[in-house]
């Protein structure tokens, strides 16, 4: 189908020239400017990741000193987290939703512009502070211990305006704009998780900015909030953070299981099982998340009986994320299956999300997490949940969904080339830290004793091929947005088994979808 | 257990670099990690270290238990269910008895473990009927060791037996600057005065900060405890047989934070008693001669463990907050300001009334004339005055 003549079916087409992003209020502009901030910012945090792997290759330190291999890994964690996954998933939040429940855009489309453009000038400004404390910012080494943390604090500050607007704008699009027909239990899962996602992040962004408040009053303004000699309380920010930090750790997770709940049936050609109990498992998962805070603090000391909710509690999640894996896994059960980029992605993610699920189930034994704790099992654990987890649903979204997006398949053996070198990589990357924390090496480490040299020199080789292949992975999407050629062209429906409102319209999906809503059988 | 296999690896790479200290690497290692083992947690030679790691291997083992069934599941359906197998898809999408099923299933494994992690919480974090205490301070980037009360030990403040635990000033060096650190033996994880505690004694270990938040870890006694200014944490050791253990700080302490090791030499009671009488009448006490070499000689030691980390190796100072020591008008001038100086201390800089007198004479002797100080010589005689 020609493009121009679907846009004159509606009012216009795609402004042109660089006024198009500054000023668009559609969201699959938006969409997309997110997704390539968020790939932007993924090459960065990355090239963080390699200078980490790189010192860390061989004992000694080589290229940078000890307060700048801080500062690596502190931005590391910080761009991954507030730059790479977070956007992204808001970016596939703000093509997708719209298009999965019929409507025609967003509900507040000139929010939707201010919440992505405050993004380039928060990352700005982190990058300006370049802090080396840590992502996780404790006090009192940030608030006493370090120099100018303005920049730090404001970037946190806008970075939270951007995900609570873009919030309220998801969860008003989703309660408002539905088709006629589409009830909540109609809903596509990918609507279903973000809108249970965007609840989360309204309710503990504001929490984090309290805490960097507070940080900043210490460190400028004389209170003593977190500082001991003041009558303050360093465990108390502690407290604080991880009341935001933990909920976080779902907010990046759970529409990444609404999204492998897409891409599993399709390429299963069978519905999704359980369709109930995913929507429950969700809301169980999103409610444990408050609860479950202080099992990132088990060495602080804590009463027994505290200690012993935490465990309890936490242990609690594995309960609805085993019935979300039982029905993925059942889901594939006499399925008539095929192996695409997208589902190969997602079945990866299936496998090494429960391998991370593991390990966190383990870390919720708080006697044996007083050993695991700050080490790199640790570290092992939240990037098998992370990037193997979110990172990996991201790219089989992008795969799935990039077709309807762009009207042309991507190549589908580089596609599969991309698939194998990250799978591979990431596992001998992040596999071996296992080993090298049990047998004791604590993270955040610029130089570390010899014994544990042996698993470091591997984990490095695998990162440098995991940051490598991702490269592969910009290409295959430049080529695919590029694509002229007719062999290329998508069908609207693209995959043979997908289902969804997405599917109907034509691919490219025209700038404008949706004006009239669609019947919902 | 071997690395031969990887090893290999590496020399197939033909990383000349790494070649160097593959051989060396493992052969040296300390038995820090255990046997060889770097796979698991090292050997416990505690009870709470045991219990970690029997809770450890627990719930390991029915996460493998879980996986296989799981995991063998999908992998057969991968294989079997694909459609160019030429199977059509069944229709099936919903199912509440196995929902159900596999809701309770899982929730009686947890009640299981959950059973058996709570008996265990409850023994680990019984820190009551101490037989000693040892108060265990942390501070950028070091340990201070302060014997508190117990068998041996006299609750009055004369004489209590109190120092501090630096990294190895050699290894920092090395690590700093790019030597080539592959020979040494524990590297990064060895230290100018071990902790000395007696075997077959329960001890309380009292854990406090003043600075920034530490965390005190040795894995063989299964104990990490943070230390955190404004807090007293405690946990506990009984430590069954001798030997030194070694381990290091688990909570990022700012710059240094990967050179504050811990060492713990865990020797006979009898052993014990005669190294803490020997302490407290101060044998343990390095000597410092008076003369200009000995006292430049023992000032050297003294600047890389306590000054270096702010002003810097060669006294050239950090940045705008840690002044240059290096051609100073303070370490050039009048002898008794230089003192009061390092006695007293000033803003960042803190005050080291703690160091004897033989020390201090010996550092500020060194740092009035190295990298081209010239100025008068002090005896601890001098600093006596200046106290
Ligand atoms: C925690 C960091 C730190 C350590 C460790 C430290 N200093 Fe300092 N030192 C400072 C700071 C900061 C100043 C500047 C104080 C001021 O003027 O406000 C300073 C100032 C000084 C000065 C005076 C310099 C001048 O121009 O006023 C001397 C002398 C000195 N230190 C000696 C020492 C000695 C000797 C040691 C080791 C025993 C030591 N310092 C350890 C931080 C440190
Ligand atoms: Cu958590
Ligand atoms: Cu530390």
């Amino acid at each position: 189908m020609n493009s121009e003549t679907t846009h004159d079916d509606h009012h216009h087409g795609a402004p042109k020239g660089l006024t198009r992003w500054l000023f668009t209020t559609n969201h699959k502009d938006i969409g997309s400017l997110y997704l390539w901030f968020s790939f932007i910012m993924l090459l960065l945090g990355g090239t963080y990741a390699m200078g980490i792997r790189a010192e860390l290759m061989q004992p000694g330190i080589q290229y940078f000193d000890p307060e700048t291999f801080n500062m690596l890994t502190t931005m590391h964690g910080l761009i991954m987290v507030f730059g790479a996954i977070m956007p992204a998933f808001v970016g596939l939040a703000n093509w997708l939703i719209p298009m999965m429940i019929g409507a025609p855009d967003m509900a507040l489309p000139r929010m939707n512009n201010w919440s992505f453009w405050i993004l380039p000038v928060a990352a700005t400004m982190l990058l300006i502070a370049s802090p080396a404390f840590g992502w996780t910012f404790y006090a009192p080494l940030s608030t006493e211990y370090s120099g100018g943390i303005a920049f730090f604090v404001f970037a946190v500050h806008l970075l939270g305006f951007s995900s609570i607007m873009g919030s309220i704008n998801i969860i008003a699009t989703i309660l408002n704009m539905r088709a006629p027909g589409m009830t909540l239990m109609k809903m596509p899962l990918f609507v279903w998780t973000w809108l249970i996602t965007a609840f989360l992040l309204i309710a503990v962004m504001p929490v984090l900015a309290g805490a960097v408040t507070m940080m900043l009053t210490d460190h400028y303004f004389g209170t003593a909030f977190f500082k001991a000699a003041g009558g303050g309380d360093p465990v108390l920010f502690q407290h604080v953070f991880w009341f935001f930090g933990h909920p976080e750790v779902y907010i990046m997770i759970l529409p990444a299981f609404g999204i492998v709940s897409h891409i599993i049936p399709t390429f299963s050609r069978k519905k999704l099982f359980g369709y109930t109990s995913m929507v429950y498992a969700t809301a169980s998962i999103a409610f444990l998340s408050f609860i479950v805070w202080a099992h990132h603090m088990f060495t602080v000391g804590m009463p027994v009986a505290g200690e012993l909710f935490f465990m309890y509690a936490t242990m609690l999640i594995a309960v609805p994320t085993g019935v979300k894996v039982f029905n993925w896994v059942s889901t594939m059960w006499r399925g008539a299956m095929t192996f695409e980029t997208p589902m190969l992605f997602s079945i990866a993610f299936v496998f090494l999300f429960t391998l991370g699920g593991f390990s966190g189930l383990m870390l919720a034994i708080t006697t044996a997490d007083f050993q695991y704790h700050d080490t790199y099992f640790v570290v092992a654990h939240f990037h098998y949940v992370l990037v193997t987890g979110s990172l990996f649903t991201i790219i089989a979204a992008a795969y799935y969904w990039l077709p309807k997006w762009t009207g042309n398949m991507y190549n589908e053996g580089l596609g599969k080339w991309h698939f194998w070198l990250s799978t591979i990589s990431v596992n001998v990357t992040f596999f071996p830290m296992h080993f090298t924390g049990l047998a004791g090496m604590p993270r955040r480490y610029a130089d570390y004793p010899l014994q544990f040299a042996d698993f470091n020199f591997i984990s490095s080789i695998g990162a440098f091929v995991f940051g490598l292949s991702q490269l592969l992975f910009l290409y295959i999407v430049i080529a695919c947005i590029r694509s002229k050629k007719a062999e290329d062209k998508a069908t609207d429906q693209v995959w043979e088994g997908a289902e969804g409102l997405e599917w109907e319209i034509p691919s490219p999906a025209p700038y404008h979808t949706f004006a009239t809503p669609p019947e919902i059988k | 257990m071997s690395f031969k296999s990887l090893k290999t690896i590496k020399d197939k790479l033909g990383l000349t670099a790494l070649l160097v200290f593959s051989g060396s690497a493992l052969a040296d290692v300390d038995p820090y990690v255990g046997n060889g083992a770097t796979y698991d947690f090292p050997d416990p030679v505690t009870p709470l270290a045991r219990t970690a790691l029997n809770q450890h291997h627990e719930s390991f083992w029915i996460c493998v238990a879980i996986a296989v069934v799981v995991f063998g599941v999908m992998i057969y359906s991968l294989f079997a269910h694909r459609k160019s197998r030429g199977v059509t898809p069944a229709t099936f999408h919903e199912s509440t008895t196995v929902e159900v099923l596999w809701t309770i299933v899982p929730f009686v494994i947890l009640a299981v473990m959950g059973a058996s992690a709570t008996k265990s919480l409850i023994e680990y974090e019984d820190t009551s009927g101490s037989e000693m205490t040892i108060k265990v301070t942390g501070k950028q980037w070091y340990w201070v060791y302060e014997y508190v009360d117990g068998k041996n030990t006299p609750l009055s403040k004369k004489g209590k037996v109190r120092f501090e635990s630096h990294i190895n000033a050699d290894h920092k060096k090395a690590s700093l600057n790019n030597l080539d650190v592959t020979k040494i033996k524990n590297y990064l994880v060895d230290v100018d005065k071990p902790l000395v505690i007696p075997i077959k004694t329960r001890i309380r270990f009292l854990l406090k900060s003043d600075d920034v938040i530490h965390s005190w870890w040795v894995p063989k006694f299964g104990v990490k405890k943070d230390s955190i200014p404004g807090y007293v944490n405690s946990t506990w050791a009984y430590v069954e047989k001798e030997g030194t253990y070694r381990g290091q700080c688990a909570e990022l302490c700012g710059t240094y934070h990967a050179y504050m090791p811990i060492v713990v030499k865990a020797v006979s009671q009898a052993e014990y008693g005669k190294w803490y009488t020997a302490q407290k009448s101060g044998a343990g006490k390095v000597k410092i001669g008076t003369s200009k070499a000995a006292l430049m000689k023992a000032g050297e030691k003294i600047y890389a463990t306590k000054c270096a980390a702010c002003h810097q190796a060669e006294g050239q100072g950090l940045g705008k907050t840690f002044p240059a020591l290096k051609g100073n008008a303070m370490v050039n001038g009048p002898a008794l300001e230089h003192i009061t100086m390092v006695l007293k201390g000033k803003g960042a800089m803190p005050k080291f009334d703690d160091m004897s007198d033989a020390e201090l004479a010996a550092v500020i002797t060194y740092e009035r004339n190295s990298w081209g100080n010239k100025a008068s010589v002090v005896k601890p005689a001098d600093v006596k005055k200046a106290r």
